[in-house]
């Protein structure tokens, strides 16, 4: 018997009773939809995760910062904790060299940034070195980024992330060109900075696609509050777009000019002290993370004096975190998705067998022309697996329309990523589902005895 | 050498820690081409006898020969494999499957011996032509007559060209003009050389083929053979008892 008549015959079978076979397949579609929507989420959150582990500066970056809470046993010296300080950039940019480009961070929260009157929010402003923009991933677009010159006279330079230069210039003049704004000035906390450089826009490549399409279009689009993209628009892409939006409105401006300019709580005098936010620094090598680690810390606990008043982020924890998230929400998405193909099995199984107890007869006769038992037992499994994989195929047409419906639906998710992976396995495990179902009606049909099953009525 | 050979064939069941003996010795031989009836009573053992011959079951004890091949011992994949180039069934009602049209049923034994489906079709057609259906190849079990379902079935029985046809009360259903019929048609079969074997509990029927057997409580009660001489008066004998006990 050749395993096309089988097929055919069971595509035949299952039109045959074309309702119930629906009704069976809809379990089915559910166990193979909620997988993929399940697998779709999770990518989607990892692709964001992964993308803003990028977007911060990779696996090599390390970050030293202050912990005010100091252990225990020293908890007497509190008052001599100091946190992290210059001292330790220099110290560490000669005593440890695992690391390189270690640079010293002051974020400034609540920045007022204005020009002519119109302000704008700033996620962070940042005092830092020209080295900040190697180690956050920035890259320039006009002009140039400060050095270490104007950092020492205290310069009122900044650099600005297009954020910026759109909400306080406009993205693009009269003519539909991009605004450069290097060389204007702005305020920031009312004292007057010179823009000498302005950031890459940065976005995601589905984003630039389309801009640049639109720009061949020629159109330009005009500028938005930089919120309003959280109202309006494609409701999937907010969320991405808030990384980038993050490190668009960035304003960076030199250490010592933040300190002694824009700083109220600066009060000790001598720059050597000022707390830092933190310290951020590269490894060499990413494979000798705790040697690297072990190095600063020796160094740290010197300029530190024995204090333990600060502590290591590294990206590596945030790796394992994404990763263990993924893991969590995989399995716990499997199991719910597991537990629909189950109930699904069980519906093949349900359907199976009070399909063959109703065609006993139909067996009885098949064996007395000279089916074997193997041509019964194929001919059931085949009803089963040919009924899961149409129930697999329909759940597959159905994932995407339940995907977008649900993203729509939770405006706060990630986007979800519909991978052609996430969907052969659920068909495969759709296929499987339908095999495993069907080999206890197939075992109980080829069991048939001719003689009875001919009586049977 | 005889088509079908069967010595002291046994056959009990078990019911209910009851034995059943449904055969008791039957020894038996059956030549190609013949005509053959087997009747007796419901419960006679002759429904046992036909499902031994016909490959659907295995006997308890004794020894079974078809074609010159052993087979009292096979497994129930060779006696499918038997079933289904050696046999032919025709039964008292019809077993056609109502999904499949009257030639996708012909097809069916073809489809378990694995021909091609442009020789399944023509096969198919010219088995229909021999019992003057291939008008009606296109209909559906339930669209058809008892008569025309019953040729279907003839029809089915001989696409694989069987050494032996079994019906068992291939008239049960039918009216008589039709049972006459279909009598004929097997009668036709039999001179065109086909073995034929005609289980059932009606005289009248059984008087149709030259050699009948009766079978009572699992043996052979009485055999009519015209190969053998001073048969005609115990085969009368046979079918005034079996008036008497069938009412």
């Amino acid at each position: 018997m050749n395993i096309g008549t089988v097929i055919q015959s069971g595509i035949k079978e299952i039109g045959a009773h074309w309702f119930r076979s629906a009704l069976t397949m809809f379990g089915v579609i559910c166990g193979v939809a909620s997988l993929v929507t399940m697998a779709s989420f999770v990518k989607g959150k990892e692709n964001l995760l992964r993308e803003s582990l990028a977007q911060t500066g990779g696996l090599e970056k390390i970050t030293l910062e202050s912990e005010d809470d100091l252990p225990d046993y020293q908890k007497h010296l509190e008052g001599e904790a100091k946190g992290v300080t210059l001292k330790d950039v220099y110290a560490l940019q000669n005593g440890a060299p695992l690391v390189h480009t270690v640079t010293p961070i002051v974020n400034k929260r609540y920045p007022r940034v204005s020009r002519r009157g119109k302000g704008t929010r700033v996620s962070s402003l940042l005092g830092t070195w020209p080295s900040a923009v190697e180690l956050l991933e920035h890259e320039i677009e006009h002009g140039r980024m400060f050095n270490m010159m104007e950092d020492h006279l205290g310069n009122n330079v900044c650099v600005i992330g297009t954020e910026v230069r759109n909400s306080l210039f406009g993205e693009y003049d009269e003519q539909g060109q991009p605004i450069n704004p290097v060389g204007e000035k702005i305020l920031i906390n009312y004292l007057p900075f010179t823009i000498v450089g302005m950031f890459k826009e940065y976005m995601s490549d589905e984003d630039r696609k389309k801009k640049n399409e639109a720009i061949a279009r020629g159109e330009t689009i005009s500028r938005r509050n930089p919120f309003s993209r959280f109202r309006g628009g494609d409701r999937n892409a907010r969320r991405t777009q808030y990384i980038y939006y993050q490190k668009n409105s960035t304003v960076m401006v030199p250490l010592n000019t933040l300190v002694s300019k824009l700083d109220s709580s600066y009060e000790t005098g001598s720059a050597m002290d000022r707390k830092l936010s933190e310290v951020t620094m590269k490894i060499h090598d990413v494979s000798l993370m705790s040697p690297s680690l072990q190095q600063v810390r020796n160094v740290v606990m010197r300029t530190h004096k024995g204090l333990e008043d600060f502590e290591f982020e590294t990206q590596e924890e945030f790796a394992d975190d994404i990763n263990l998230a993924i893991h969590n929400e995989r399995v716990s998405g499997m199991f719910i998705a597991g537990i629909c193909l189950l109930v699904g099995g069980i519906g093949i199984v349900n359907i199976m067998l009070s399909s063959i107890s109703e065609r006993v007869r139909e067996i009885g006769i098949r064996k007395s022309i000279g089916a074997t038992t193997l041509d019964i037992f194929t001919q059931i499994i085949t009803e089963s697996v040919v009924l899961a994989m149409a129930g697999g195929i329909l759940g597959l047409i159905v994932s995407p329309i339940l995907v977008n419906t649900l993203a729509g639906f939770a405006e706060d998710t990630t986007p979800p990523v519909m991978t052609s992976m996430a969907m052969m396995v659920a068909f495969g495990f759709s296929v499987l589902t339908g095999s495993l179902a069907g080999l206890f009606p197939a075992i109980k049909a080829a069991k048939l005895d001719p003689i009875q099953a001919l009586r049977y009525d | 050498m005889a088509l079908l050979e069967l010595r002291d064939i046994h056959k009990t069941y078990h019911l209910g820690g009851e034995t059943i003996r449904a055969l008791d010795g039957v020894t038996l031989d059956i030549d190609p081409g013949e005509f053959i009836s087997i009747i007796g009573p419901s419960g006679s053992g002759k429904s046992t006898l036909m499902h031994i011959l016909g490959c659907l079951d295995s006997p308890t004890s004794g020894t079974l020969k078809l074609d010159g091949t052993m087979i009292h011992d096979a497994s129930a994949r060779q006696l499918a494999t038997i079933r289904n180039k050696k046999i032919g069934f025709v039964f008292q009602f019809f077993n056609l499957l109502p999904k499949l049209t009257v030639r996708q049923n012909v097809e069916l034994p073809m489809v378990y011996s694995g021909a091609s489906n442009k020789e399944r079709r023509e096969r198919a057609m010219d088995a229909l032509r021999l019992v003057n259906m291939e008008d009606r190849s296109k209909h559906r079990p339930s669209q058809l007559s008892g008569g025309q379902q019953q040729r279907t079935a003839i029809a089915r029985a001989l696409v694989n060209d069987p050494r032996i046809i079994f019906a068992d009360e291939p008239t049960g259903n039918l009216d008589s003009n039709t049972g006459e019929m279909i009598l004929q048609m097997f009668d036709k079969l039999q001179q065109e050389g086909r073995t034929v074997m005609l289980v059932t509990h009606d005289p009248e029927i059984a008087a149709v083929t030259p050699r009948r057997i009766e079978i009572r409580d699992g043996k052979i009660a009485n055999e009519i053979d015209p190969k053998l001489a001073g048969d005609a008066p115990r085969f009368e004998q046979v079918s005034s008892r079996e008036a008497e006990t069938t009412p």
